[in-house]
């Protein structure tokens, strides 16, 4: 085992937004406001119609499992703990794509489309971070 | 104007595959390029062209110094990770064909071993990623999540595809195991002397789902280097030469964000391969061999798919029965690829393609007259090239 921390995001520019949001316990995208279009990861514009505004929009947090890997290898030394452990992508109902994990499940009940919800963890002072369990 | 038949290959060099210890990149480019200028029999002077992939170990200009390339008139550099040798036959190919240089050498090396093995990139702070978009999602969404490396991130890809369709361990390991079939014996392999069986690769240890510790390339030290100029000039030189006949880079959507691609098992190939096949006046049938950049063995899979070798989810069943051995329907690897020669970021599968078009290669496909190469990089970007003789 390993004292080293697993790595932060960075809490600047779009993507800091993106996690300010999580802080405050809601998952938001952008979604552009020319053609309606949710955005995963943050961007200055719409790649469908190029419109450079947008909001932040509350994603309903429920979506399903679009593929994973269970990684054998800790890769990072904060990550020594964990293995194995999956990294999993997620499909929200709104339609932009997230990585993630999922919590309190085994790894033998994942499968393609599973059910998924947001939880919020709280992972340093200052970052919380968007992860998911079976619904 | 296309670019069918404009240039050849006229030269290639090499440095052995190692594991330590390090030797100076620059050193390794420089002994490959020399090796490879004097394959050719083009004087020194005369190149004017230098085309990089990826500027992350090496300065291009330090280069020219040290060949003493005293009158460069065309330079650039194409960053697409292990997509970019293959791409550069593109650059190349047009810089000779519209005259913009007369001479390209094309270098790369790396210690990939002594340098930038996986446990060293993996740090999401570490100098390999470039303050770009890409490493962007690295950073802020993929490592906290525990996602580093590129094992993971095309093992996503790979999962789901493999659910989908099904893929067997057994099928899987067709690629490892041809691989490392064919470089036994091949003193540039650094795998020639170690045979490798189902049962060894079954019990290898899971590195990231679906692959396991064999279906990973090698980490190895080393550098390739290639020279290209136009058919009217390569008639003069050493070597028969061997013509780019199609060629095509192509970019999974989005390209710095594995995620949410519509598709996720879109790949830079998907798209363009037949570009490079239709310049060539080919088909994937007709080639008697294809180098396939096999990073990891999934990731080859999938691209004989994309390349039109096969349909998709067909793969598992096109690399059964020996068709992909040395004397099998589709000879692929003949050197024993990134698996198994070592990691040169591909540069290697075009140098083995020029060696079995031009009949000296270890691992020989008889009679062979054209063969595709691809390349795979960064988050999937692709490349192809139909090489002839």
């Amino acid at each position: 085992m390993s004292d080293t921390p697993k790595p932060l995001p960075r809490r600047d520019g779009l993507n800091g937004e993106f996690y300010e949001h999580c802080a405050r316990g809601e998952l938001r995208f952008q979604r552009c406001a020319g053609c309606q279009t949710w955005r995963h990861m943050p961007r200055y514009s719409c790649a469908e119609c190029g419109s450079r505004d947008w909001t932040w929009e509350k994603s309903s947090g429920r979506g399903k499992l679009y593929s994973w890997t269970v990684s054998h290898r800790a890769f990072h030394p904060g990550f020594a703990g964990d293995v194995p452990y999956a990294v999993a992508i997620v499909e929200l109902e709104e339609g932009p794509r997230i990585v993630s994990q999922i919590v309190d499940a085994k790894l033998d009940a994942l499968r393609l489309d599973l059910p998924l919800e947001i939880v919020f963890e709280k992972v340093a002072d200052d970052v919380t971070m968007p992860k998911f369990r079976i619904r | 104007m296309s670019l069918k038949d404009k240039a050849c290959i006229v030269g290639i060099g090499e440095t052995p595959n190692t594991r330590g210890p390090g030797r100076p990149v620059i050193d390794m480019v420089v002994d490959a390029s020399l090796n490879a200028i004097a394959d050719s029999g083009v004087k020194r002077s005369a190149i004017d062209g230098l085309i990089f992939s990826s500027s992350r170990y090496i300065f291009q200009e330090s280069v020219a110094v040290h060949l003493g390339l005293k009158d460069l008139r065309y330079t650039s550099i194409i960053e697409i990770g292990g997509a970019a040798p293959v791409s550069t036959l593109q650059s190349a190919a047009m810089a000779v064909a519209t005259g913009q240089a007369n001479y390209v050498l094309i270098p790369f090396g790396c210690n990939g071993y002594s340098e930038a093995r996986t446990s060293v990139r993996a740090r999401p702070e570490s100098q390999f990623y470039a303050d770009n978009q890409m490493s962007q999602a690295v950073k802020n969404y993929l490592a906290p999540n525990g996602a580093f490396v590129p094992v993971q991130y095309y093992s996503w890809i790979a999962n789901r595809h493999r659910l989908l369709y099904g893929t067997t361990q057994e099928e899987i390991a067709q690629i490892p195991l041809n691989s490392r079939a064919n470089a036994q014996g091949n003193p540039r392999a650094y795998m020639r002397d170690r045979p490798l069986t189902m049962e060894a690769y079954l019990a290898s240890p899971m590195i990231s789902e679906p692959h396991r510790m064999f279906d990973c390339c090698l980490e190895t030290d080393g550098a390739a280097a290639l020279i290209v100029t136009t058919p009217e000039r390569a008639r003069d030189l050493k070597q028969r030469p061997v013509f780019v006949s199609g060629v095509a880079e192509g970019h999974p959507y989005p390209a710095d964000d594995i995620m949410n691609r519509s598709d996720i098992l879109d790949l830079g190939l998907t798209h363009i391969a037949h570009r490079a096949f239709e310049m060539a006046g080919a088909t994937p049938a007709d080639m008697d061999f294809a180098q396939i950049y096999d990073c990891f063995t999934y990731v080859a899979l999938m691209q004989l798919e994309a390349a039109g070798f096969c349909k998709r989810g067909e793969a598992r069943h096109f690399v059964m029965n020996g068709n992909i051995a040395i004397d099998g329907k589709l000879p692929v690897n003949t050197h024993g690829g990134l698996h198994s020669e070592g990691h040169v970021w591909g540069l290697n599968h075009i140098v083995e393609a020029v060696r079995q078009l031009r009949g000296t290669a270890h691992r020989q496909v008889k009679d062979c007259e054209i063969g595709a190469v691809t390349g795979w990089g960064d988050f999937g970007d692709g490349s192809i090239a139909i090489l002839r003789r």
